[in-house]
């Protein structure tokens, strides 16, 4: 009953047809007046802002700091610059995923790490103790969990550049996963990295928690549609983007998931790389792969997919895609079933089998510039 | 405020049901289509299908979640609205017109247990 509210949550709470949901403990805004396809739309053609103040921000900071994540991550931390963001796993040794995270390099000594809501206990015990690395090491670099003193909102969508520009001139040379922590508007001291999880172009932007409402506040007036989850997800599903707990897991390797571009094998060392290196070698059991449906229905989590009577898999997630007008999932199956694009299999969806059909995925990908 | 008809019976699970020579006509209510958001499909019964009270005998499906519609009496599909399987979004637009199914029912003494609308007006309180 008592869940927590972000720094951002009194500038919103009130506006009328606002509907809240719960989300890993966090009451956060499902969708607002217009609804979810209508804020789906805002961000695929104009802009749209979401307050994700509920993710986590921790800090690594030291001289050992970059040794000591480039261990925990999948990806190379050694190959960053400053100003560079990088999308990476922290693993399990069994190579299974204990989250997915964006990195940010301030400087050699200084990294940030942007963790899940619902994982940041988790991540923060497992930085600071639980892993392997940590436990064979007699001290190592500060940590620290910043997550309550942040505000973090998302402005995401073709418009984006355009009004935050107006706002913040300099954010017009953030090139695409990169950041600039030396901002300012009027006294309000900002992080702004082009990065996002809608598949169009956009920004992230992090200040002081007591900042985040009185800058969501600019953004909506020069205006950016509020969004909440909702669209998060429909967007997210639609440019293929993971969602940890579904696409990814503690079940769930980053090479069942296709993910394997994130995950630099090359690398000397890293938690779960022998595990992942052996099933890359030993074959990798499942693939991740997007379906649409050809008779209607709903593919939720969960739902198993047939071809024929074999049971391949099941949904990892699903919607009706609101920029395609379809039904639309990711299915996690068999991999070397044989099937291939444009292939038939079946989705039980209310103990009634449907048709559906594998198509490429993202099933989204945005046009023009990049 | 959500509507609520004074002609109409109702449900715990916020259908709605108006009978009529031994058919009722079913749908969700308005407080049901404005809790569930966006509908994007109706999983509508079959013509001929037979439920018991209770039995799940539809689905509505909102953009983040699905909600069952149960056979509010025992009986016998006799139509379905097929106008949703196009526009399912006419459930939020005007849930009193756009019913799901029809049903002959084999007991009318069934529908005298409904909450009328001053019972489900109660209940909607008792549950916000």
């Amino acid at each position: 009953m008592d869940r927590k509210t972000t720094p951002v949550y009194r500038n919103y709470c009130d506006l009328a047809g606002i509907k809240t949901a719960d989300f890993h403990g966090w009451e956060l805004p499902l969708h607002f007046s217009q609804g979810i396809s209508a804020e789906h739309t805002a961000v695929r053609t104009a802009a749209g802002l979401f307050d994700v103040s509920h993710m986590g921000e921790i800090f690594i900071e030291g001289e050992q700091a970059e040794w000591y994540l480039d261990q925990l991550i999948t990806g190379s931390v050694l190959s960053m610059k400053s100003g560079e963001v990088k999308y990476t796993f922290l693993c399990y040794p069994d190579g299974n995923v204990a989250d997915d995270i964006i990195v940010y390099k301030c400087s050699d000594t200084r990294f940030l790490l942007v963790v899940n809501a619902g994982n940041r206990e988790k991540d923060y015990s497992w930085i600071t103790r639980d892993n392997p690395v940590a436990q064979s090491q007699s001290s190592l670099p500060v940590i620290k969990d910043q997550s309550d003193a942040w505000a973090q909102l998302a402005l995401q969508g073709p418009k984006s550049e355009q009004l935050l520009t107006e706002l913040i001139p300099e954010v017009r040379d953030i090139g695409y996963f990169t950041f600039r922590d030396d901002l300012f508007y009027d006294e309000i001291p900002l992080l702004v990295s082009r990065t996002g999880y809608t598949g169009e172009d956009g920004f992230e932007i992090y200040l002081n928690a007591e900042d985040g409402g009185t800058f969501w506040d600019l953004l909506v007036q020069a205006g950016a549609q509020p969004c909440g989850l909702g669209a998060r997800d429909t967007l997210r599903l639609e440019a293929k983007f993971p969602l940890y707990g579904h696409e990814i897991s503690e079940s769930i390797t980053p090479l069942e998931a296709n993910l394997s571009v994130f995950t630099d094998l090359e690398k000397s060392y890293f938690i779960g790389k022998e595990a992942l290196a052996r099933q890359k070698e030993q074959g990798i059991p499942r693939t991740l792969r997007g379906i649409e449906m050809i008779e209607p229905g709903v593919p939720r989590e969960g739902c198993r997919v047939f071809s024929g009577e074999n049971q391949l898999g099941t949904v990892t997630s699903g919607t009706k895609s609101p920029t395609l007008n379809k039904f639309i999932a990711l299915v996690l199956i068999e991999r070397g079933s044989g099937l291939k694009i444009g292939d038939e299999l079946e989705i039980e969806i209310h103990r009634k089998r449907k048709r559906a059909r594998l198509v490429k995925t993202p099933f989204y990908k945005k046009t023009g510039r990049s | 405020m959500s509507e609520i008809r004074d002609d109409l019976r109702y449900t715990e699970n916020h259908e709605w049901v108006s009978l009529k020579d031994g058919t009722v006509r079913v749908g969700i209510t308005d407080y049901a289509q404005d809790s569930l958001g966006e509908i994007v499909y109706v999983e509508l019964p079959e013509i001929e299908d037979e439920f018991s009270q209770g039995e799940e005998a539809a689905s509505i499906e909102s953009v983040k979640a699905a909600a069952p519609v149960y056979a509010v009496m025992s009986g016998r599909i006799t139509k379905v609205n097929r106008k949703l399987e196009d526009s399912p979004e006419l459930v939020n637009e005007a849930p009193y017109s756009a019913y799901i199914y029809e049903m002959e029912i084999r007991d009318p003494d069934e529908f005298e247990h409904l909450m009328d609308s001053e019972a489900y007006s109660d209940y909607l309180e008792s549950i916000d």
